[in-house]
């Protein structure tokens, strides 16, 4: 006969409460305080509106991954993965759901995806009509190799520095694709650090941008560009290819697909591919990429001081990030005569388009008849470039 | 290359910089000559086009010479873009101003592309 006592104890015996009652001093709360952190990630990212779109995902994938006995996220499998023990079949055969989602982010396809859907929503036309704005996207990777020394300073190793420095690019995916090749045990904390910052650019940067200019620079009002032909746009994402991936090869998935995405775009003979990347496949990839991260911040590889010393340096980065963009566009202020206005050095540090938007604002509020967005897109759309290609180097250093 | 020292990773930093420098220098002056060709067959087919006949100079010379509309500043040249998004772009600039749009004098609208 059914012994219904039974049945009820192996029910007890699998739940998550026991496993968090029997294991509570043995990490069972760093499952309870993860839970929490991805309660806070949730309000922040729809009631505070920070990057929602991939602050939701990363939540609720680290509220998963915390679960006790869900068994959807193995970090230990991974463990035997970057020792080379195992292969992805393994983890295909024995992983959880998240485990096989992540296979997306160690392989680098979902960074490469989702920078193809940058490229196919990107206008380069402003880079175009003027080159002197890809200066400003290199001046503004500052806070990229500054972060990497403090890190470190700090006891960091080097990979696991460069994955920090790399949050001064302001750049998503390119912070996860380095960061997953270099420290992948940092995944989860860079992540949030890097989509959490850019979402607070609108507060970082202006401090920065009214203390290093002066109140003269910032009412200049930049000459309109010349015009870009359509095949010049065409040819760019070409030129941009080969060019970028013979110096540095390492760079080459990354700037391959975000220039294949904006060949989709501009060639006017791939609508629907365009379309396609632009839409339906970025929120696919984004769906999975932020799940499979947030899945990372697993409590004994998160709730250390090394992450405490991430979100620090990382909010460094940033400012110096945009210090150097600044600094760039005041040198290029005094030595064209006043012609440039500094304010759109800032967006050189890639986050597209919410930098740009941000040199505009700043330059509005000084002077109300200054439009500097299609100035500022330039040097936004070069920090893009400019970071892939400081994440080249550092992966050819340290990879 | 995993552990290494501070005078290393300074090492590292400033050359990794300048690396960034050097890639979009270069990369800037691929485009500064990609843009001065086109510049310059831009030029060409211009002066190509001056040099013909002006036959269809005629009626644009009367158009200019048409009276505007009561209460308006004059005539708004479009360039590529379509009265209604002009009227939009209009409208949106007014109201970022905080200006009433007849005080305002638009001269032409160009699509950037």
């Amino acid at each position: 006969m059914i012994n219904i006592g039974d049945i009820l104890l192996t029910l007890w015996n699998q739940s998550g409460f026991a496993a968090l009652i029997a294991g509570f001093g043995e990490g069972g709360w760093q499952n309870l305080v993860m839970l929490t952190i991805a309660c806070v990630l949730l309000y922040l990212a729809i009631v505070k509106k920070f990057e929602p779109l991939l602050l939701v995902g990363i939540a609720f994938g680290c509220l998963l991954s915390n679960l006790p006995n869900a068994g959807l996220y193995t970090p230990e499998l991974w463990t035997k993965f970057m020792a080379h023990e195992i292969g992805y079949g393994t983890v295909m055969l024995e992983g959880g759901l998240l485990d096989i989602f992540y296979i997306g982010v160690k392989s680098s396809l979902y960074p490469c995806l989702i920078f193809m859907g940058v490229g196919a929503m990107s206008d380069f036309g402003p880079l175009l009509s003027n080159p002197k704005s890809l200066l400003l996207g290199a001046a503004a990777q500052l806070g990229v190799f500054a972060a990497f020394f403090g890190a470190i300073l700090l006891g960091f190793t080097g990979p696991e520095a460069a994955s920090i420095g790399i949050i001064g690019g302001a750049d998503g995916p390119t912070a996860i694709y380095l960061t997953s090749k270099l420290a992948p045990h940092l995944l989860g904390a860079i992540a949030v650090a890097a989509y959490s910052y850019m979402a607070l650019i609108p507060l970082i940067q202006p401090p920065f941008m009214n203390a290093l200019t002066t109140p003269e620079q910032r009412k200049i009002v930049m000459k309109q560009t010349r015009n870009v032909s359509k095949t010049e746009k065409i040819i760019f994402p070409i030129v941009v290819t080969v060019f970028v991936a013979m110096l540095l090869p390492d760079t080459a998935p990354l700037i391959g697909c975000l220039m294949l995405g904006n060949l989709f775009k501009e060639c006017g003979v791939t609508e629907r591919l365009s379309d396609t990347v632009q839409n339906a496949l970025m929120n696919i990839v984004t769906i999975l990429l932020s799940t499979a991260v947030g899945a990372t911040m697993v409590g004994s590889t998160f709730l250390t001081v090394q992450t405490l010393s991430i979100v620090v340096l990382g909010v460094c980065a940033f400012a110096l990030s945009t210090v150097g963009g600044l600094l760039g566009g005041v040198v290029m202020c005094k030595m064209t005569g006043g012609k440039v206005n500094p304010l759109i050095g800032s967006a050189g540090v890639s986050a597209v388009p919410m930098a740009a938007r941000v040199s505009n604002l700043v330059g509005q509020k000084n002077n109300p008849s200054n439009f500097l967005l299609m100035h500022a897109l330039g040097p936004n759309v070069a920090g893009v470039i400019g970071s892939a290609i400081a994440a080249g180097f550092l992966l050819s250093v340290f990879g | 290359m995993d552990n290494i020292g501070i005078l290393d990773a300074g090492i590292i930093a400033l050359l990794g910089y300048a690396v960034v420098f050097f890639g979009l220098i270069l990369l800037m002056i691929v485009v500064i000559a990609m843009g001065k060709i086109f510049m310059a067959r831009d030029a060409k087919a211009a002066a190509a086009a001056a040099a013909a006949p002006a036959v269809a100079a005629a009626p644009a010379a009367v158009a200019a010479d048409a009276p505007t509309a009561p209460g308006s500043a004059g005539q708004l040249k479009l360039h590529d873009v379509e009265p209604k998004t002009a009227a939009m772009i209009m409208a949106i600039v007014a109201d970022k101003m905080g200006k009433p749009l007849n005080e305002l004098r638009f001269i032409s609208i160009k699509e950037v592309k």
